[in-house]
């Protein structure tokens, strides 16, 4: 086996991870599979681009490449401003439609629906601001490092994967040993009764689109960071989210992500196997395998 | 001038009337039995290189090109279309309705992955080309051209509608309706809920792929990238707008929807500078996502809404007040 595939297996596997974390979040408890996931994650990536290039206009220092990274110190502070902005998109799009849906007990396939609406919209005001043009954050050119083993990664890529191993390593923790993640468990198990245990419920559902949409923002800065940023990224990455997000088992976190990595893995090894075209059926393949063998996944619980 | 606006409004009909068979397709799915499909463009694309396989001139550019008539085309493309739906559907139809969802929308990916690298099969890219045209030697009169084109589309919808109001009507089809309501009192009654779904399944695969091959030969022309997600999305507009469950609403809303996308296309085309059209492109979808929106939170029940339907012994008419309550259960679960 090549060990070259396995690091970018885990790399790829890392932003998938990310990206369905908050649909396992999201799908646990809102109750619905959010198609439109997929755009946070490519209006994340944007947002990031737009605050970058415009702290790099006002602060020219700022761009100037931190060694030994490619970008300067402007992409993790427009990162930042990514993941407010995002949680701001998400809460907006809910107070439009989702909130609006909820209000009237619509059934589930009506919210995938207008999920679906709300992911051609958002997508397409993309391409519409900033046209389909692939972009970057920086143009500088990285030499890959030598691991050992045969193994060659850019410090990017490696910066990268700890940071979304991090980030989700919070992100459990926040659902395990805060009060608020109490809260969220308790909506996710049955939102009547914590309503009625005194859970705030209106405010655990924005806490969720919030959490949900900063996760994808990160997964899109990463993304577009190590490959690129277009406006179809989100929509390309939307079955490996779902993949991983039921192959870990709905709301399950860190099955989300060790999910997300095992598609990664399995995308980076089809791809040395039987060429890259076919990488976007490793995900199917996956999906309906756990869905016909295993439908609550690695680490759900069987309903 | 007439003659040529003539001819337009046939060409947009004909369009029109080819989307209002995949939206008869996905109301049968959908509309009737409530199984929820996402890979309609998956579905449609099948139809259409089966088709186009069968029929094209023989070349060596991709597998077929067997040359036959353009009927036997369709009929291998709804039967080929139909078994692959029942094939799929035979493994997935068990899913709860939002992982059916997911699953669907996989094999549509999948579908046009097999479209994108099979190239020996499909053409591969660039597609296949030198699909035949129903009446394509008279060409050279375009107004004839198109309306009889237009006239093999009216037959054939008029057809199918003539065949799904029937089995709408029909025992089948009130157990479909049944399992949609209340797939647990279905199921208690001893109707195989599984065996239903899956034959609803099949039924509105092979429609949709039947609406591929006349979409197919009538552009002459197919390629990966008309059967993107957006494909599924338009029929889903149009199904949603002219009335879920509704024959008649899914012929009216195909009309409707291809109405405001065709007008915005033009309103593009004429109010937007060359150099910018593509990116104006973009602002019809969002246009057609924001109205997909504004129904399912306005009128969820379409422009038509569902008329009740018991048998085809007793007239269709809307639900009575005090009544069946079918009318309310649909209510309750549209709003």
């Amino acid at each position: 086996m090549n060990p070259q595939a396995l690091m970018d297996g885990l790399i790829a596997g890392a932003t998938i991870g990310l990206g369905a974390v908050g649909i396992t979040l999201t799908y646990s408890i809102l109750r619905f599979a959010n198609f439109a996931h997929g755009e946070f994650i490519a209006w994340g990536a944007y947002f990031a681009l737009a605050a970058a290039g415009l702290l790099g206009a006002t602060f020219g220092a700022l761009s100037a490449p931190i060694a030994p990274f490619s970008f300067g110190w402007a992409l993790p502070l427009a990162a930042v401003a990514a993941v407010a902005l995002n949680g701001a998109l998400a809460l907006v799009v809910d107070a439009l439609l989702f909130k609006r849906l909820r209000a009237r007990n619509s059934t589930v396939i009506i919210m995938v629906m207008a999920s679906f609406g709300a992911a051609l919209t958002l997508r397409n005001l993309l391409e519409f601001t900033f046209t389909g043009k692939p972009q970057y954050y920086t143009s500088a050119l990285q030499i890959a490092v030598r691991l050992g083993g045969g193994i060659r990664a850019t410090p990017d890529q490696l910066l990268s994967l700890v940071v979304a191993l991090l980030v989700v390593l919070a992100v459990h923790l926040l659902l395990t040993r805060t009060a608020i993640g109490r809260a969220m468990r308790a909506v996710s198990e049955n939102p009547q009764l914590a309503g009625l245990a005194g859970v705030n419920v209106r405010q655990v559902i924005r806490i969720v689109w919030v959490l949900g949409a900063g996760l994808a923002a990160v997964a899109g800065v990463i993304a577009g960071l190590l490959i690129q940023i277009r406006p179809e990224m989100g929509l390309d990455l939307l079955l490996p989210l779902f993949a991983a997000a039921i192959l870990g088992g709905i709301g399950s976190v860190p099955g989300a992500m060790i999910a997300g990595l095992i598609i990664g893995l399995s995308e980076a090894l089809a791809v040395a196997a039987v060429g890259a075209q076919w990488r976007a059926a490793v995900s199917f393949v996956i999906l309906v395998a756990v869905l016909l063998i295993r439908p609550q996944g690695l680490f759900g619980r069987a309903e | 001038m007439s003659l040529e606006l003539l001819s337009y409004a046939a060409f947009f009909l004909t369009m029109a009337l080819s989307f209002a068979i995949i939206c008869l397709g996905l109301n049968v799915q959908w509309g009737q039995t409530g199984v929820f499909n996402v890979g309609v463009s998956g579905f449609v694309a099948i139809g259409a290189y089966v088709s186009a396989l069968v029929t094209t001139p023989q070349t060596t550019d991709h597998f077929g090109g067997f040359g036959l008539p353009i009927a036997v085309g369709w009929i291998a493309a709804a039967l080929g279309s139909g078994v692959v739906s029942f094939l799929i559907g035979a493994v997935t139809i068990r899913l709860r309705a939002d992982y059916l969802a997911i699953a669907t929308f996989g094999v549509a990916v999948a579908v046009q992955l097999c479209a994108l690298n099979l190239e020996p099969l499909t053409g591969g890219p660039f597609g296949i080309s030198f699909i035949p045209r129903p009446f394509g030697d008279l060409a050279g009169s375009p107004l004839t051209f198109s309306l009889l084109n237009l006239a093999v589309l009216v037959v054939l919808v008029g057809g199918l509608y003539f065949i799904l109001q029937r089995l709408a009507r029909s025992p089948w089809g009130r157990v479909l309706r049944a399992i949609r309501e209340d797939e647990t009192a279905a199921l208690a009654l001893g109707k195989n809920v599984t065996m239903f779904r899956l034959q609803a399944f099949a039924l509105g695969g092979g429609i949709m792929g039947l609406a591929g091959a006349v979409q197919g030969h009538f552009i002459g022309f197919i390629a990966p990238d008309n059967y993107q997600p957006i494909l599924t999305f338009q029929v889903w507009a149009m199904l949603i707008v002219g009335g879920s469950g509704n024959n008649r609403g899914a012929i009216l809303g195909a009309i409707v929807v291809w109405g405001i996308w065709a007008a915005s296309a033009a309103a593009i085309g004429g109010l937007v500078p060359a150099g910018e059209q593509a990116r104006a492109a973009t602002l019809q979808i969002v246009v057609i996502g924001v109205a997909l929106c504004l129904i399912l939170l306005l009128r969820p029940r379409g422009i038509l809404g569902e008329l009740r339907v018991v048998s085809r012994h007793l007239d269709a008419r809307p639900p009575r007040a005090g009544g069946v309550p079918t009318g309310k259960l649909r209510d309750a679960e549209n709003s």
